[in-house]
């Protein structure tokens, strides 16, 4: 049996508040065993991360411990602060969730890498500077001494998070503690950044805590997993045991609202509307060559402006009924594409005819009639809604700027009955946003939303930043609110499982540009593009068994949308080696029936 | 970032056009004129006098006239103090303002960031409502009721601690004496200690709270070092952005100051120049200021870029 590197026994965190105490962990007892990699499952305000603030000394001012953490049996509680200071960032170390703000921005990112060394080791500057080189190299830095001398905002969110890895790896720690590692990444980023830490596990022989609320991240690396829930471990075992034979109810609740990207149908959850004969239904969206382009200044002192190109020729059609899902990463577009197809944001290019009247010739009043029938649904609940209005209020707005001939009583019946819908209770309708959780202002979004009784409604990213169990029932309710009113929709999200169980058809975006369009069947079981495939293979499945076999493909780095020569990425053949140059456009090409793939090189 | 400046100087003209367009026609619509004194000249005089002046042509002719010589940097004679050009008059009262306004900021920026830093870390605790307290107070009291009584307590009553005098002279520049500065430098940098704490305080106690304060804690880094490593910087970009305008203020003479303690500074000028209708002298003065604190500004938000480089010069 190996030694235990920490041991943490009766833990508690309480935080002092204006609303009286709360009670973040209560009784904690668990070990991390030397080398392995112990996974904490649990939603937002679990107390999951609060628990190992807590253990290294970083808890927020209002909060106090009591019981015990052993780091090797010395325990951290209660450790004077220059001792403390000795273990923490040398033996052990922290990953944090938000790579963009968790790095000093006005520290070039070798000082930041040096500096943990130097204070923690007898080195002299030159040695310093040398491994810290080699640790960035470690975790797959290209060009790792020019980057050296970088400051965080000139890398992306994948290059920073693994600075952090890199920072925290290179005093050789014995315990890592990587809190949500990968949530704010992107899939492909994410993949990269768990294999770069399952190298380190096998080079450094590091003990790692995965905190995650993630059921596949948790897969795809733990050996044990401890459950949480407010505050309370409620099941533990090893990653076998929890995936394959949970006990909690808790537990398989966590695991029935993973969205798999390898089972599209949930048991016991709503299913998509069939939409048995796509070219029967009468057409409501036709998006023609749209194209969407930022001028970006360059500077200088008469300064020039270079077209970004956010979208760059986008075309697809939406029937009645019918559920567009259109994923891709950050940075593709698809946000933009939604929004220049609204008419909230003005095109370059191209056409948007809906139920065959071209948009952009509808001046503004016929518009504002028009938004009647296609209507948004955004990301952030709380953000989304103005805090001084009721929901009630929030609610009846569209209804009272577009359909302006109806009594106060009128609006009052509508919006009661669309809270009963969306499974707002209708007596909250006086309450404020900020009483609600973030799945209830989500519903209020979709209930403003579909008060007009619009035909289309875009939802974007509209489950993202909700709990794995929240996002269930909301992606639930959008499929049971297209049972009820057959409304279109346009589904923007970055999350593949997602948009596989609640689209008809999936488009894929890159840089701009469609790199497949198919019906969501043919699109995850023969995916042709290299992209789609590398997106496809970067999801991770709540099954250990099946995550750790599954093939990788790796992807290079998003390249700089503003160098032409990058929407060629899959198409080298055919690239102009001009950043500045009008490069060839790839051609859809129809491989089956309904099945559209971009041209690219043999893979 | 040489493109950058270049651009700001050559937009910074039309907004001191604009400046020197209001003063200019503003002047001319207060009552009274230069040369109205208490006995009438005879007419051929005056005539003469305004003449001399160019003050007898038509009032748009005069303002071309005054921005023709601006353009070559002359800011023309003045008209009250005789054989003393504007230009001559600023010279003279400058180094006085300046080392003043140089001394207050100094001393401000000082004690100001000291204190600000420590309520930042004590924050909500007794220290720092204390701090903070006192700085309210330092912003609420004007100038024209401190200066008055540290005269009354170093310079008329004489305060003697442990049988050491320190009593100290009340007015006059006695060429820029260390005694002779304490007071209106103190009087001067009081308020500006408050409003410099406040500042620090406030942006710090975010800073503190940042993600990537706590990364470097979880580092192991000494408290000292988190907080000059990695927090100061961040914490002290809203100052930089009041500074500029604050010594400009400060450095082109607080003109309670110089007159409560008797200081030949450029802010006594502008009193007198305003009082007698002084046109060049009110005018340079204006511009005088108005240059300085666009290039102050100027300087600040380069200061800025160095700080965070984040920022793009745009």
């Amino acid at each position: 049996m190996t030694e235990p590197v920490l041991s943490v026994r009766d833990f508690n965190v309480r935080f002092s508040t204006q609303d009286g105490e709360i009670h973040a962990v209560k009784d904690a007892n668990f070990d991390v065993m030397e080398g392995e990699c112990l996974g904490i499952v649990g939603e937002s305000g679990s107390g999951k991360s609060q628990l190992f603030l807590a253990a290294t000394g970083l808890l927020a001012g209002n909060g106090r411990t009591s019981g015990s953490v052993l780091y090797r049996g010395q325990n951290l509680i209660g450790m004077p602060l220059n001792q403390l200071n000795r273990i923490r960032g040398s033996k052990i170390t922290m990953i944090f969730q938000d790579p963009l703000t968790s790095l000093t921005p006005h520290m070039r990112i070798g000082e930041q890498i040096i500096e943990a060394l130097r204070i923690h080791t007898q080195m002299g500057r030159e040695e310093a500077n040398r491994r810290a080189v080699e640790s960035l190299e470690l975790v797959r830095i290209p060009e790792a001494r020019r980057r050296m001398r970088q400051y965080p905002h000139e890398l992306s969110g994948g290059m920073r998070q693994r600075v952090m890895i890199a920072m925290a790896t290179a005093c050789g720690p014995d315990l890592l503690i990587a809190d949500e590692p990968t949530t704010a990444l992107d899939v492909t980023v994410q993949a990269q950044i768990l294999d770069i830490m399952r190298d380190l596990r096998t080079t450094l022989k590091t003990s790692i805590v995965l905190i995650s609320h993630d059921m596949g991240v948790i897969a795809a690396m733990a050996d044990r997993v401890q459950v949480m829930r407010h505050g309370a471990f409620v099941e533990s075992g090893t990653a076998e045991e929890i995936f394959y034979a949970p006990k909690h109810p808790y537990t398989r609740m966590l695991l029935d609202a993973m969205p798999r990207i390898d089972h599209p149908e949930r048991p016991g959850h709503e299913t998509l509307v069939p939409l048995p004969d796509r070219d029967a239904k009468p057409g409501l969206l036709d998006v023609d060559n749209v194209k969407v382009h930022f001028p970006i200044r360059v500077d200088g002192i008469i300064p020039k402006y270079k077209p970004l190109r956010a979208v760059d020729g986008v075309s697809f059609t939406l029937k009645e009924g019918e559920t567009l899902g259109i994923v891709g990463e950050s940075g593709c577009g698809k946000s933009t594409l939604a929004r220049a197809v609204l008419a909230l944001l003005p095109k370059t290019a191209g056409t948007v005819v809906w139920m065959g009247r071209d948009l952009s010739e509808s001046n503004k009043d016929e518009l504002r009639k028009l938004r009647k029938e296609f209507q948004i649904v955004f990301q952030d609940p709380l953000a989304s809604l103005d805090p001084r209005m009721t929901i009630g209020q929030s609610i009846a707005e569209p209804l009272r700027a577009l359909e302006p001939d109806l009594s106060r009583t009128e609006i009052r019946e509508r919006v009661r009955e669309m809270m009963e819908h969306v499974g707002l209770d209708p007596a909250w309708i006086n309450r404020y946003p900020h009483e609600f959780s973030g799945g209830q202002n989500q519903r209020v979004g979709i209930a403003r939303a579909m008060i007009v009784r619009p035909k289309m409604v875009v939802c974007d990213e509209a489950v993202s930043a909700l709990d794995v169990s929240i996002q269930a029932q909301i992606i639930d309710l959008i499929l049971s609110l297209q049972h009820t009113f057959g409304m279109s929709i346009l589904f923007i999200s970055h999350n593949l499982s997602v948009v596989r169980q609640i689209s008809h058809r999936v488009m894929v975006l890159y840089l701009g540009r469609i790199v497949e369009l198919a019906d969501r069947e043919s699109i995850y079981a023969d995916p042709r593009h290299p992209y789609t495939r590398a997106l496809i293979s970067a999801v991770l499945i709540p099954d250990p068994r099946k995550e750790r076999a599954k093939p990788r493909v790796a992807l290079p780095e998003l390249p700089s949308p503003m160098d032409t020569r990058s929407s060629l990425t899959f198409l080298k053949s055919k690239r102009i080696d001009n950043p500045d140059a009008e490069q060839y456009v790839p051609k859809l090409i129809e491989v089956t029936p309904g099945h559209f793939v971009a041209e690219h090189d043999a893979v | 970032m040489l493109s950058y400046a270049i651009r700001r100087f050559l937009g910074a003209i039309p907004t001191l056009l604009v400046i020197i367009t209001l003063a200019f026609f503003m002047m001319r619509v207060a009552p009274g004129g230069p040369f109205d004194g208490e006995r009438r000249l005879p007419p051929e005089i005056e005539a003469n006098i305004m003449a001399a002046y160019d003050l007898d042509k038509p009032l748009y002719q005069q303002y071309f006239l005054y921005l023709g010589r601006l353009a070559q940097f002359d800011l023309g004679p003045s008209f009250r103090t005789r054989d003393f050009t504007v230009t001559e008059m600023i010279a003279a009262g400058l180094p006085v303002s300046l080392r003043l306004g140089l001394s207050a900021i100094v001393v401000a920026l000082f004690f100001g960031i000291l204190l600000g830093i420590f309520a930042a870390l004590r924050q909500n605790k007794a220290a720092d409502y204390s701090v903070m307290t006192i700085a309210m107070i330092g912003i609420t009291i004007p100038t024209f009721v401190t200066a008055p009584l540290l005269t009354l307590m170093f310079g008329v009553y004489g305060v003697s601690l442990f049988g050491l005098n320190l009593s100290l002279p009340v007015g006059g520049w006695n060429d820029g004496a260390l005694r002779n500065m304490i007071l209106p430098v103190t009087v001067l940098a009081l308020p500006q200690i408050a409003v410099v704490a406040r500042l620090v305080r406030g942006s710090m106690v975010e800073v503190l709270r940042s993600n990537y304060v706590r990364t470097a804690r979880a580092k192991g880094l000494s408290s000292y070092r988190v907080v000059t490593r990695h927090a100061l910087r961040a914490g002290l970009l809203p100052l930089v952005s009041y500074l500029g305008p604050a010594i400009a203020g400060l450095a082109t003479g607080s003109l309670i100051v110089e007159q409560i303690f008797g200081l030949p500074g450029i802010g006594r000028y502008f009193v007198q120049g305003a009082l007698n209708r002084d046109y060049t002298l009110v005018l340079g003065v204006v511009i005088f200021y108005a240059a300085l604190i666009i290039v102050l500004n100027l300087i600040a938000d380069i200061l800025y870029r160095v700080l965070d480089p984040r920022v793009r010069y745009e």
